[in-house]
């Protein structure tokens, strides 16, 4: 919700992508939001993914609830139409524009009061329908716009910046979106760039519904010891099981992961994911797997990141529908409207 | 009692089938329903039903009105009584000189009768057990066979009757035959005992002509489809559910692709009435035309988002079915009773468009009228049905199209207006000065025409504000917005009494039949009403003219709080006391007995005290 306007230059050497865009034509206004919030490095991450992906900008549109999170998307591409809804009810409005025009990218930003409270129904319907769509949450355990009440991810046991102590449990959003079939699921860190723009990526090129819960510390008021989505602890029991590269005929996305086995995973549209296996065992096609190794390393403290679940069969929900290829919102009244003679034989068989 | 001889009619008079829901008799009532039309004899059938799905006492309500009268009348001269459960309550609504027709098998005590009613017993549950075996076709077929009785005591002809069983069991021989075995059934054992016809009789007319038997919730789906809606989200509700299951029929055999047999529409059922008008609201932001339905308690729950719709300038197309509210009120019952819900829905200072449609010919207009307003004035269109039009099948004129028409999609800026020289978008723009702005599907063009849509408050190029004139000038332009869809809005439609007359009356939705006939019965009485039928909110300057012609207006309508007065009142600034309320709400369909009683109730006040008095 900014209104200061960011400066255009930038240096003449800056690298091109293949519509000869360089990042910075991914970047939409200056963002607001305190310095050093964790949302702000997601933003950056999905700047970066976009642009590694030579998406063109104004084919995505960017919708989002209401809260610190939802404002995002006023802060990158500043070219795609931007929709600022209702408090928790971004995958209702993102599933409508979906239905509408199936052509576009949908990139859904929310945060866990929109997503794990408000609009915990709306989350869970949307990813059962399968829409097409990379759902983002920007997972800060807290309300930050109101000042630092818990929200529903906030751990048991975890201790507000007023010294209060959660005794709620907590909504796990990964493990609902693998329990409700999401097709695509992952974790990352804000803090952890070379993870999370990859895993972007991924999702974005994803058929279905791909949701990715970052967790997002809150520097105002989850950044204190005794909380459990401060940059501290999250870093200490951040437990990667995975790093990923998003192969689109170009460079990959990063290098920067650890040594370790590499398995690839071919998705709908031809790109290929390379996955980096940390943890050996670990199997991104196992959706009953995945939601047992989360729980066992919840139970422990840890919090589990990577590419957690992802079927390359997935489909959406306009192939549910059977809708016409072509985007609903270019039908015109020929291809719509039955005309005169349908009606007389309607009106005929009404006698 | 009085010795009372037996109500003698021919083509004017009311049946009412009492049955337990869940029988199967809705099937053989409407057919009775049905040929009575195929005399050319007009009906006007009700169902009356609770929110049950089986087991509980449901009631049919025929009404034979070769005048054409399509308002539920009151009062029942012939009672099919095949409801233990409600016997005596339906006993006691039989008029004075009515029909009790009932099952005989089982003898009845005298006092269970009434002595000035003519009492028709015929042994249905015999009949059928000495013919069928299966318990499922012994209740089915005594259905049928009360038909066939009645048929022969009304004189119908059982070849029209026979014809009705043909068209709907086509292709299906055994059902066809066992059926109609089954009208002949009741009729012969009529024929044989009973004194055929009874004083009540229908006799063949003209006078159906070329009108069609549609229910308003079908005639709006297809309007729907007319209009070229292709993204429909709701969730079940009485009495709105039919709505979306006739859209899906009606798009199943209408809107598919001939070549690769895929759907050129979209349907969701939604979670609940926020999801159905947040993917309403996502759609129609995308460019497609989206529309939900749904009853009261729906629109309670849609509230922030027509806010949203309102304030962001998203077009949107709610049907609302009406039922007797508030809360979970009568779900099942008529009403007219969210005027002022959905004239003001939601927080903050908004208005919504809302057009009254009186029946099924003008729900199907009005639903695809409605897509082309919502585009043209981005904004929630209201189409305010109720269970009355909604879910009772009515004789309407044939729904008609104009196959030049084209769909007005608004304004909405193309790449190459964007890329026209000198061309400046801001999207909350008042270009025209009609208050309308100019808006961009997402993904037209690269770097023009983007912009963020929010609820929050924002400058004419759709950048963030708080500042208070910028504001207020969005919300000034708001209401000039609304001041233009008065002229794009359908009119209310005025007709003139006989003679000059001081007095006027305005209804409307689902009040017209019973209003027209009730004009009828004033004007017997002496009573001179000019009247005026409003079609739709804003209200056209003809409303305020029209009561500033007349002495005092009557304002009927089907609440208790007197909505449309109410909205009359403050939108025009009329004085209150010049609009006299006339308010049916009892969760029935108002009649024209009620109308004209309470009308002439307050003219006949008016003739003996002067005015002054009657306003203390």
């Amino acid at each position: 919700m900014t209104y200061i306007a960011k400066p255009k230059f930038h240096h003449p050497g800056l690298p091109k992508n293949d519509l000869g865009f360089t990042h910075r034509d991914y970047e939409g206004k200056i963002s607001t939001l305190c310095a050093g919030c964790g949302h702000d490095s997601i933003t950056a991450s999905i700047i970066e993914a976009c642009f590694e992906l030579s998406i063109e900008p104004h084919r995505v549109a960017k919708i989002s609830g209401i809260g610190c999170s939802s404002k995002t998307p006023d802060y990158f591409l500043g070219n795609s139409h931007g929709f600022n809804s209702v408090h928790g009810r971004m995958p209702s409005v993102l599933t409508g524009a979906n239905l509408a025009n199936r052509d576009l990218i949908y990139l859904g930003v929310s945060g866990d009061g929109d997503s794990a409270s408000i609009g915990f129904g709306q989350f869970a319907h949307s990813i059962r329908r399968g829409v097409n769509m990379t759902y983002i949450v920007e997972n800060n355990g807290v309300y930050g716009l109101t000042k630092g009440q818990f929200s529903a991810t906030a751990d048991r046991g975890s201790k507000s910046k007023k010294g209060l102590i959660n005794s709620d449990s907590p909504v796990d959003l990964v493990a609902i979106a693998l329990q409700l079939g999401a097709s695509f699921v992952a974790r990352s860190f804000s803090g952890d760039k070379s993870q999370l723009v990859p895993l972007i990526a991924a999702a974005i090129q994803h058929k279905g519904a791909a949701f990715i819960d970052v967790i997002s510390p809150c520097v105002a008021f989850n950044n204190h010891a005794g909380s459990t989505k401060s940059f501290d602890y999250v870093r200490e029991h951040n437990d990667a099981v995975n790093r990923l590269d998003v192969i689109t005929g170009r460079e990959p996305i990063t290098v920067e992961y650890a040594p370790g086995a590499v398995q690839l995973v071919d998705q709908h549209d031809g790109t290929r994911i390379a996955l980096r296996k940390i943890d050996a065992d670990y199997d991104p096609h196992d959706r009953v797997g995945a939601m047992s190794f989360l729980q066992k390393h919840a139970a422990k403290g840890q919090i589990v990141t990577g590419l957690l679940y992802v079927d390359p069969e997935s489909d959406d929900l306009h192939s549910h529908l059977d809708t016409v290829e072509a985007p609903l919102n270019t039908l015109q009244a020929k291809d719509l409207c039955p005309g005169t003679a349908a009606l007389d034989k309607i009106n005929a068989s009404l006698r | 009692m009085s010795v009372q001889s037996p109500i003698s009619s021919v083509n004017d008079f009311v049946v009412r089938f009492a049955n337990v829901n869940g029988s199967g008799s809705a099937s053989a009532n409407e057919m009775f329903a049905r040929s009575i039309l195929r005399h050319g004899v007009p009906v006007s059938p009700r169902n009356v039903f609770p929110s049950n799905i089986q087991g509980l006492p449901t009631w049919y309500e025929v009404r034979v009105t070769e005048d054409g009268h399509l308002g539920a009348r009151g009062g029942v001269d012939m009672m099919v009584a095949m409801n233990p459960q409600t016997w005596d309550k339906d006993i006691a609504a039989i008029e004075p000189g009515g029909y009790l027709f009932y099952d005989s098998t089982k003898p009845m005590p005298a006092s269970k009768f009434r002595a000035d009613i003519a009492v028709i017993g015929v042994p249905l549950t015999a009949i059928t057990n000495s013919t069928y075996t299966d318990p499922r076709q012994r209740q089915l077929f005594k259905n049928i066979i009360y038909l066939g009785a009645m048929c022969a005591l009304l004189d119908m002809d059982p070849k029209i009757v026979e014809q009705l069983i043909g068209e709907q069991y086509k292709g299906k021989e055994k059902l066809l035959s066992s059926n109609i075995h089954a009208l002949h059934l009741g009729r012969d054992w009529a024929l044989q005992n009973l004194k055929c016809p009874i004083g009540l009789r229908v006799r063949k007319a003209d006078k159906v002509g070329d009108r069609i038997f549609i229910e308003g919730n079908s005639a709006a789906a297809l309007g729907a489809v007319y209009g070229g809606a292709t993204v429909c989200a709701w969730y079940p509700i009485t009495p709105s559910s039919s709505v979306a299951d006739a859209f899906t029929s009606h798009c199943k055999k209408l809107r598919h692709d001939p070549v690769t047999g895929k759907a050129k529409y979209a349907i969701v059922q939604g979670e609940d009435e926020l999801a159905s008008i947040g993917i309403v609201i996502g759609a129609s932001w995308n460019g497609a035309r989206a529309f939900t339905a749904t009853s009261g308690p729906g629109i309670s729950l849609m509230t922030e988002f027509i806010g949203l719709s309102y304030f962001a300038e998203i077009p949107a197309v709610i049907m609302n079915v009406q039922r007797a509210g508030p809360s979970t009120g009568m779900p099942t019952r008529t009403q007219q009773c969210d005027i002022i819900a959905c004239a003001y829905a939601s927080h903050g200072d908004t208005k919504h468009v809302l057009l009254f449609p009186e029946d099924p010919a003008e729900a199907f207009e009005f639903a695809a009228q409605a897509f082309d307003l919502a585009e043209r004035l981005q904004t929630t269109i209201f189409l305010m049905l109720d269970l009355d039009i909604g879910m009772n099948h009515r004789l309407s004129r044939p729904l008609k199209w104009d196959d030049a028409r084209q769909y007005d999609r608004g304004k909405v800026m193309t790449s190459e207006m964007l890329d026209e020289p000198g061309r400046d978008f801001g999207r909350y723009l008042d270009v025209d000065g009609d208050g309308i702005p100019y808006r961009t599907y997402p993904g037209t063009h690269p770097t023009k025409g983007s912009f963020f849509t929010r609820g929050t408050s924002r400058n004419r190029y759709a950048i963030y504000s708080e500042e208070g004139p910028v504001y207020a000038d969005n919300m000034q332009r708001l209401v000039r917005k609304f001041e233009t869809a008065q002229d794009m809005v359908p009119r209310p439609l005025q007709a003139n009494a006989a003679r000059p007359t001081k007095y006027g009356v305005i209804y409307f939705g689902s009040t017209a039949p019973a209003m027209d006939e009730a004009i009828g019965i004033l004007e017997s009485r002496g009573h001179q009403l000019d009247r005026l039928r409003i079609r739709a909110f804003p209200f056209h300057s003809s409303v305020a003219s029209f009561i500033a012609d007349h002495d005092f207006v009557y304002v009927v309508e089907q609440n208790r709080d007197a909505q449309l007065r109410s909205l009359i009142v403050n939108e025009n600034g009329i004085d209150p006391v010049r609009l006299i309320p006339i308010l049916h709400y009892d969760g029935t369909p108002i009649t024209a007995r009620f109308i004209a009683g309470a009308i002439a109730d307050h003219q006949d006040q008016l003739k003996v005290t002067p005015l002054r008095k009657v306003k203390s």
